[in-house]
């Protein structure tokens, strides 16, 4: 989608910004919101290289500076993710926070910055929180089973453009984790939903399909994520706009395979 | 910049290097022709029983294509293995970004490609710098890792029929590049980092997140483990294992601004180079033509634009200097589609430093577009009124965006803005045929490793060898060498963990100790800025000597000056930010020094005092047919060269030519 010139806020050079920052110094110790004016903020810059620009300001005074993760900085490593005004990756659709720009904002406004809040994604510092729950769901079953060497030719199997198609909707998935973010339950169906998608639409992946479906769902209860209750929440703030058909589809799969008796 | 030159000495200036005295190192290139060398080698090879595997500890550094598929691939065949990455997921890795596709000797197309086709296309377009028994491998098992790749379920671009699509790739003739819309990073990728999971599953691989090697250690000059801070409770741990195989990516955030990710680094490289390890080739960068333009100080990395944009959109400046109108005010007869003009075969398809040279030289004559002067046009014109909005939204429609995204621009309607930034490095460590360094169990992988692009590398290329060293040369590599090794004991209390840990240690309260005013980011983007003007695009003796002396200088200032709040005993970005700024101080020297050395011009590296009355890359085969790989001898004391010489029996080198 490319961004409507209404939504693109009003362009000022220098603009006033206040923050107001979640600080947290460790996994268990007790965090605060802390406020920030930056006085300079260029409409062309991401909203990391705001948080860059107050960080050098902390660092030149001694303090520490917000921990915050992120990597590629071009929307798909899926490594940052902040809650800004309560909104998993800020106010654009299908944006990622480092992909968001200040030219979205207006002079003087304020902006409250948290990080991703789930029991299964526990603070590590600041902004920053441990996803490797989402690792272990995919370790349950989120893989097709072929050892390297074993594959045939890459023509043999067909699979038509339709459910490729499909099957790349899904797999867009950035493991970011806004879904859980931004869900009241914490649920992980849509980052779950859209692996066993992803892999159960294709030929390939069909002789493990009942179980993969029944073992990441296990594994993502195990987990302490919360159950999904049909909100949307979820697919709004998805930065890939992954659809909750995904989730459907990852019932059906499950139904399917506890009906079946898979293990 | 006011960076003091240090002291120049008033006695004659000392060596900047010394020539190796003993032999090269076996490369350990097989005998015999081409074709068999690989298959004979790997009958050769000494294989390890499967239930004797387990009993083999192998660790593995990264997580990106080439250490996700090789953790994979071991973990598969049994071998216990422990990997280790700075990310939080190992799906996390750079490879995640790379959007334009992965080449395949498939011929699907018809349209005449070979695996010797694809071996000669990688040798030539690295400007006669690799090893032919390397390419000419990775061109034989890129088969294999298509046929992988999908059979792991990544969701390849389809016809209707049902097949796999693919599309010819900057610079090719042949269509052999397979993609997954703009995501194919990403996608193969997931591949393996799911082929990864399914032996964490299975117990043959640890994964061990937010870790980051800051030292490798060797016992009796065999690799046997290294030495890593957790990133989150700042706990300085050590790890002994038969093997080390690093898979940690390329350098190319030395130049602060780059397309990389910015955890991007040469640490856990650099420090097993302070280990013994050579480094090849360092200067050897690709500047990638295809990114959006640096809009102000702010910027922390550049963006690329997949370069199969250049497929469907043309190239040009305006023929004027100095002509400030708007794109569309300006009438096709004042605009300059110079890359269709100088190359009239290849086109906007030329070689990435072809296209990127000539976009400098357009800018440097004034004819730079956008409101620094310091871009090109990349205009999709003509081709959405051939082939219709709908066919270029479905092929670019994610790019688009974000560009769109970025700049506040629609492409649509206006044309693209691009500038060249670094984009990748073809240098790297030093592997001999099996992958393996000079340190004996010490394995380079990926994009770390110098091996088979030479002096550039071709469109699409890169995520091919990631995955062929990680799936089809690590698993013959790595067995042979355990198989035919006597190990001793390396207990994790060794002496030479002790040493490896306390230095490590040292070097973090070092930092933290100084307390000074110059934060890590500041320091980066001051050797960005001069590593971009004399070590960049063009480079040239004048240019070189001053980096030379500057860098050194620089570090002195760093190490008087940095500042870095906080404890190494807990999560500190800053500390970790200013180690890998640290280690960047240090090989920049080097990377330059190889450039200074090498005083022909060949693929990316482009010397100003060598090129063809054309303004071409003029190369030296007679003086620089090798590859340079250097050995650290310490920090501010000349390092060894070593040289490789090449040998070209099958493409024998020719002058390069795109007209
Ligand atoms: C924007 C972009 C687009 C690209 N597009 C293409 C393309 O279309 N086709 C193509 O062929 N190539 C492309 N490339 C190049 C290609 O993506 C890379 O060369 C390749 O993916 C590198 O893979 P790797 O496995 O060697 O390293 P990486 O993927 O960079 O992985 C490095 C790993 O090392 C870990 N690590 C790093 N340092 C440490 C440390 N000190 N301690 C512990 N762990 C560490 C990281 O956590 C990570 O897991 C592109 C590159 C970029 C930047
Ligand atoms: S940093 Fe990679 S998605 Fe934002």
């Amino acid at each position: 989608m490319i961004v409507a010139p209404a939504l693109q806020g009003t362009r000022h050079h220098g603009m006033r910004i206040k923050l107001r920052v979640w600080r947290q110094a460790g996994p268990d110790a007790q965090g605060r919101l802390e406020d920030h004016q930056l006085d300079d903020i260029s409409p062309d810059m991401s909203f990391l290289e705001m948080l860059d620009v107050l960080n050098e300001r902390l660092i030149k005074a001694g303090d520490e500076p917000i921990d915050f993760d992120s990597d590629c900085r071009e929307g798909i490593c899926g490594t940052c993710g902040l809650m800004i005004d309560g909104r998993a990756h800020g106010p654009l659709p299908g944006t990622t926070t480092c992909q968001l720009h200040m030219r979205t904002y207006a002079d003087g406004d304020t902006i409250v910055i948290e990080p991703w809040r789930a029991d299964a994604f526990p603070v590590l510092r600041d902004l920053s929180v441990d996803r490797t729950a989402f690792d272990r769901i995919i370790a349950a079953g989120g893989f097709i089973s072929v050892n390297t060497g074993a594959a045939p030719d890459a023509n043999a199997v067909l699979v038509p453009k339709a459910d490729a198609d499909l099957a790349m909707d899904a797999a867009a998935c950035i493991a970011c984790g806004a879904c859980v973010a931004q869900c009241k339950n914490a649920s992980a169906a849509l980052f779950t939903g859209a692996k066993v998608s992803h892999l159960s639409l294709l030929p390939q992946g069909s002789p493990e399909r009942a179980r993969r479906a029944l073992r990441m769902v296990q594994q993502m209860d195990a987990e302490g994520f919360g159950s999904c209750s049909n909100e949307g929440e979820c697919e709004a703030v998805c930065p890939k706009q992954i659809s909750i058909a995904n989730i459907a589809r990852m019932n059906r799969e499950f139904t399917r395979a506890s009906l079946g008796g898979a293990s | 910049m006011a960076i003091a030159a240090p002291e120049r000495p008033t006695t004659v200036a000392a060596p900047r290097f010394v020539e190796a005295s003993t032999p090269m190192l076996d490369a350990r290139i097989p005998s015999g022709p081409l074709e068999r060398k690989w298959i004979q080698r790997k009958f050769e090879n000494k294989l390890v029983a499967p239930a004797n595997r387990r009993r083999y500890s192998v660790i593995v550094v990264g997580t990106g294509l080439a250490g996700a598929s090789a953790a994979a691939s071991l973990g598969e065949q049994g071998y216990d293995v422990k990997a280790f990455f700075i990310h939080d997921s190992p799906r996390r890795a750079h490879s995640i970004a790379a959007q334009g596709g992965i080449n395949a000797a498939k011929n699907y197309k018809n349209d005449g490609d070979s695996v010797y086709r694809l071996f000669y296309d990688t040798i030539k377009g690295g400007d006669y710098r690799a090893r032919e028994a390397n390419v000419h491998r990775l061109a034989e098992v890129s088969v294999n890792i298509l046929d992988q790749c999908v059979a792991q379920g990544v969701p390849f671009a389809r016809e209707y029929g049902g097949l796999i699509d693919n599309r010819s790739f900057g610079g090719a003739q042949v269509e052999r590049t397979f993609y997954a819309r703009g995501q194919t990073g990403q996608q193969l990728l997931l591949g393996a980092y799911q082929a990864m999971m399914r032996q964490v599953q299975a117990g043959t691989v640890t994964l061990v997140p937010r870790r980051e090697m800051l030292d490798l250690v060797t016992v009796d000059g065999v690799a046997r483990g290294i030495i890593t801070r957790d990133l989150i409770s700042g706990e300085i741990e050590r790890h002994s294992a038969h093997a080390v195989l690093l898979c940690t990516g390329g350098y190319g955030t030395v130049f602060y601004l780059s397309t990389n990710a910015v955890n991007s680094n040469v640490t856990a490289a650099w420090r097993a180079h302070k280990r013994g390890a050579w480094m090849a080739n360092p200067c050897f960068t690709q500047i990638h033509p295809t990114c959006i333009p640096v809009s102000g100080d702010h910027q922390s990395k550049l963006t690329l634009m997949s370069e199969s944009l250049r497929n469907n959109g043309r190239i040009w400046v305006p023929k004027n200097v100095g002509d400030r109108r708007q794109a569309s005010a300006i009438p096709e007869a004042e605009r300059d589609y110079y890359l269709e003009r100088k190359y009239p075969s290849f086109g906007n398809l030329v070689p990435r430093d072809v296209a990127s040279r000539n976009a400098k030289e357009v800018c440097d004559e004034g004819r730079g577009v956008g409101d620094s002067g310091l871009s090109v046009y990349l205009d999709f014109r003509d081709d959405i009124t051939r082939l219709g909005r709908d066919v270029i939204k479905a092929r670019y429609g994610n790019l688009f965006e974000m560009y769109n995204r970025i700049t506040g621009e629609d492409p649509y309607s206006t044309p693209m803005r691009i500038f060249p930034a670094v984009h990748y490095t073809m240098g790297g460590l030093w592997v001999d045929y099996h992958l393996q360094s000079s340190i004996p169990g010490l394995f380079v992988l990926g994009e770390a490793n110098f091996s088979d692009h030479g002096a550039n590398r071709l469109g699409a290329s890169a995520l091919m060898q990631g995955l062929a060293d990680g799936y089809f040369v690590a698993p013959y590599v790595v067995p042979d060498y355990l198989a035919s090794t006597k190990f001793g004991d390396a207990p994790v209390n060794h002496p030479a963990f002790d040493a490896a840990a306390i230095s490590v240690r040292g070097q973090l309260d070092r930092i933290l100790k100084v307390r000074g005013r110059t934060t890590p980011r500041e320091f980066h983007r001051k050797l960005g800025h001069l590593m971009w003007d004399h070590v960049g695009m063009a480079r040239n003796k004048r240019g070189l000597e001053t980096v030379l002396r500057e860098i050194p200088a620089l570090r002195e200032e760093f190490w008087r000056d940095i500042a870095v709040p906080g404890s190494a005993d807990l999560k500190n970005q800053s500390l970790e930010y200013a180690g890998r700024v640290a280690d960047y101080l240090e090989f920049a020297e080097e990377m330059a020094l190889d450039a200074l050395e090498r005083t022909e011009s060949c693929g990316g590296h482009f010397r100003e005092e060598s090129q063809t009355p054309e303004g071409e890359a003029l190369r030296d085969d007679e003086n620089f047919a090798h590859v340079a790989a250097w050995e650290f001898t310490g920090i501010g004391t000349p390092p060894v060269l070593h040289r490789e010489k090449l040998q070209f029996e099958y493409a024998h080198p020719t002058q390069r030519s795109y007209k």
